[in-house]
């Protein structure tokens, strides 16, 4: 079982090779930081940067899928670091065009970059933080929850994780306990700043999802942090 | 008496008892006792929160007549052949096995509101400290004149998942070319407000490609129905000239069936069908009838914040067969009530802090192949009913990477409603 699905892996990747080796050359790292931004609200990459929603970037060329210490994978993500996957141009080109062709249970709720550029460009982007790490260039690190701004005091709030265990039982109608996403994103072990601010950019109709937006609108920001307090431990 | 463990634990829980206040604890025998009927989205939600979150403080006994339940929801997917039968299966054995919830498959046939007792079929007697009643839906005798169950068979209604709706899409899939599907729509209020239109969609949908000359008339009595727009427009963006909707206005409350025949009389005008699917107007669940908790619309009125009966305050009623205000009857809606009543019994019966009620309900619907839509609302609880505070729906044009998204996402839910019932 673990053979065939390196074969299938391999010609998988294979498929995908000759694209990804194509648009190589041309790639633009500065454009590529534009790209990055679809992937900022998880990922942080730069120094000092940490796991977040999703695991830190850098040094990821020729990392082993899966293999972050201390990060929370999917089951596929671990079993495919296992049976050999190690992210290099054409795995992550794959991987970014549609993560669920190649890892079928990511916790990764991203619809994919179907234009070969943008992977180039953000794969040329992540690269500068890879291939010489003692030369990572002066940028700063992603800053955090980037795609909204919450004030200082909502996210010093310390939530009740009882309270939102509580108010939990709304949220896991829909999203699955067990972090299983199966077309409506995980929420568990979410950092529990980007947690809280996430819910505040759909709370501020600044995300667009309408089902958030109702839901997060009639949260307080205590409920929120209370949320946020309670999926972040959720399971461990 | 060995100090041991389970000693331990129970004596603590006895002085927490006896200080706070509103305690039911059942006397002589130990442990409060609920017993749930019905093993669907309410009763299997209920079920397991309670012995969830009680933590084995509450004795928790579920009635359920069938060992697999079959959703109602996503139903209409196997018949348009997007899930398979057994796909929408489920069994009770993590909430015997994982939550120590006794689960019983036997019919509940009476219940003795004094004595607080359930009767089953089987012969036994099931004591209890709270009832919970989530029995889901029944036909109302008489509404579709020349039908009523010996004919399920021959024109199945198809709105309790399982076998019935086996049987109709074997009808649909024996249809003769250019042959017509009937459906007669139920009158207000049902269970799943959008499902019969759905239900027409997934109909189409298989005629489409395998029997395109065939017609679909919806015998419909009332004027307008649940995103009404939504699906018109998608019936006639891909199933266009296919379905013909007879409201009211053209006699679709005026209609009879005659099942031996197969023939459908609509305003005294007879039309010869080759499927048809009768949905007759509904009232509670039968249990909830015996229980002497409905009115005489049929349905069993309950308090906002708890979902107890205002008959009596120690049954509480959830999902379809329960009239509370502005919740359609959905499984999303029965699941969140149960999670309200679950809180409020634990909370009477071990003293745990109850917070305030909130629901809210979502209901996806699937035209055809990654078009999905949705409408959904937050809800509070008032003295008087459940009362709605916020919603949204679907529009009409959306591009069709949302309406593949919203699909999805309803793929999602199911998954996530479904371990939210079952564990």
């Amino acid at each position: 079982m673990i053979e065939l699905r390196h074969v299938l892996l391999s010609v998988i990747v294979a498929c995908f090779a000759q694209s990804a080796a194509a648009n190589h050359a041309d790639a633009d790292a500065k454009r590529g930081e534009r790209v990055f931004k679809k992937c900022r609200s998880c990922h942080k990459v730069g120094e000092g940067a940490t796991n977040r929603v999703g695991p830190q970037l850098n040094l990821l060329f020729q990392r082993v899928a899966g293999s972050i210490e201390g990060f929370k994978y999917s089951e596929s993500m671990l079993r495919a670091g296992a049976d050999g996957l190690v992210w290099d141009h054409n795995t992550l080109d794959t991987y970014l065009e549609n993560p669920k062709s190649l890892i079928s249970k990511t916790r990764m709720n991203f619809r994919g970059l179907k234009d070969a550029g943008d992977r180039a460009n953000v794969m040329a982007y992540l690269r500068q933080f890879s291939d010489n790490p003692a030369n990572i260039p002066e940028a700063s690190p992603t800053t955090v929850g980037t795609d909204h701004e919450v004030d200082p005091a909502i996210l010093a709030l310390q939530g009740d994780p009882e309270y939102g265990e509580y108010l939990s039982s709304e949220c896991v109608s829909c999203h699955q306990i067990d972090g299983a996403d199966s077309g409506i994103p995980s929420i568990t072990n979410w950092p529990a700043e980007d947690f809280v601010i996430a819910m505040h950019a759909y709370k501020d109709k600044k995300r667009v999802h309408p089902v958030m937006q109702m839901m997060a609108g009639r949260l307080s920001a205590e409920e929120i942090a209370g949320l946020a307090a309670y999926f972040e431990k959720v399971g461990q | 008496m060995k100090l041991n463990r389970r000693n331990f634990i129970g004596s603590a829980a006895a002085v927490s008892a006896t200080l706070s206040a509103p305690m039911v604890m059942g006397g002589s025998h130990g442990r409060p006792r609920v017993v749930v009927i019905g093993g669907g989205a309410g009763g299997a939600t209920a079920a397991r929160y309670l012995a969830k979150d009680g933590k084995g403080m509450i004795d928790v006994t579920l009635v359920e007549p069938t060992r697999t339940y079959y959703t109602c929801f996503f139903s209409n997917l196997y018949i348009g052949g997007f899930r398979e039968f057994s796909s929408i299966g489920h069994t009770y054995g993590k909430l015997a096995a994982d939550y120590g919830i006794n689960v019983i498959h036997d019919w509940a046939i009476g219940v003795d509101r004094d004595a607080k007792t359930v009767t089953l079929a089987g012969g036994g007697t099931l004591p209890y400290d709270r009832l919970v009643l989530s029995p889901g839906i029944d036909f109302k005798e008489g509404a579709v004149p020349g039908w009523d169950v010996t004919a399920q068979q021959k024109m199945p209604h198809a709105y309790k998942a399982g076998s019935q709706t086996q049987l109709l899409k074997s009808q649909l899939e024996a249809m003769p070319q250019g042959g017509t599907f009937c459906m007669v729509a139920p009158p207000n209020p049902f269970r799943c407000p959008p499902g019969p239109y759905e239900r027409v969609s997934m109909v189409a949908h298989h005629l489409k490609a395998n029997n395109p000359t065939a017609k679909i008339l919806i015998v419909d009595p009332k004027p307008k129905f649940s995103k009404q727009a939504l699906f018109q427009e998608g019936w006639s963006n891909h199933y266009d000239g296919m379905i013909e909707w007879i409201g009211p206005d053209f006699g679709g409350d005026k209609v009879e069936v005659r099942p031996d025949m197969m023939e459908v009389v609509i305003d005294g005008e007879v039309t010869k069908v080759d499927v048809c699917n009768v949905i007759p107007a509904m009232k509670a669940g039968k249990i909830a009838e015996i229980a002497g908790v409905t009115n005489e619309a049929g349905w069993a009125p309950v308090h906002a914040a708890t979902m107890a009966s205002k008959v009596d305050q120690n049954i509480h009623v959830l999902g379809d067969a329960s009239h509370q205000g502005d919740m359609p009857k959905s499984g999303f809606a029965a699941n969140s009530q149960a999670k309200v009543a679950a809180m409020a019994i634990r909370g009477a019966l071990t003293g745990s802090k109850v917070f305030p009620a909130k629901f809210t309900n979502t209901c996806w619907s699937l035209i055809e192949t990654n078009d999905g839509i949705k409408v959904g609302a937050s809800y509070e609880a008032t003295d008087e009913k459940i009362a709605k505070t916020d919603g949204f729906i679907s529009k009409t044009g959306e591009d069709a990477a949302l309406r593949k998204v919203t699909f999805e996402e309803s793929v999602g839910w199911y998954d996530g409603i479904t371990s939210d019932m079952f564990g």
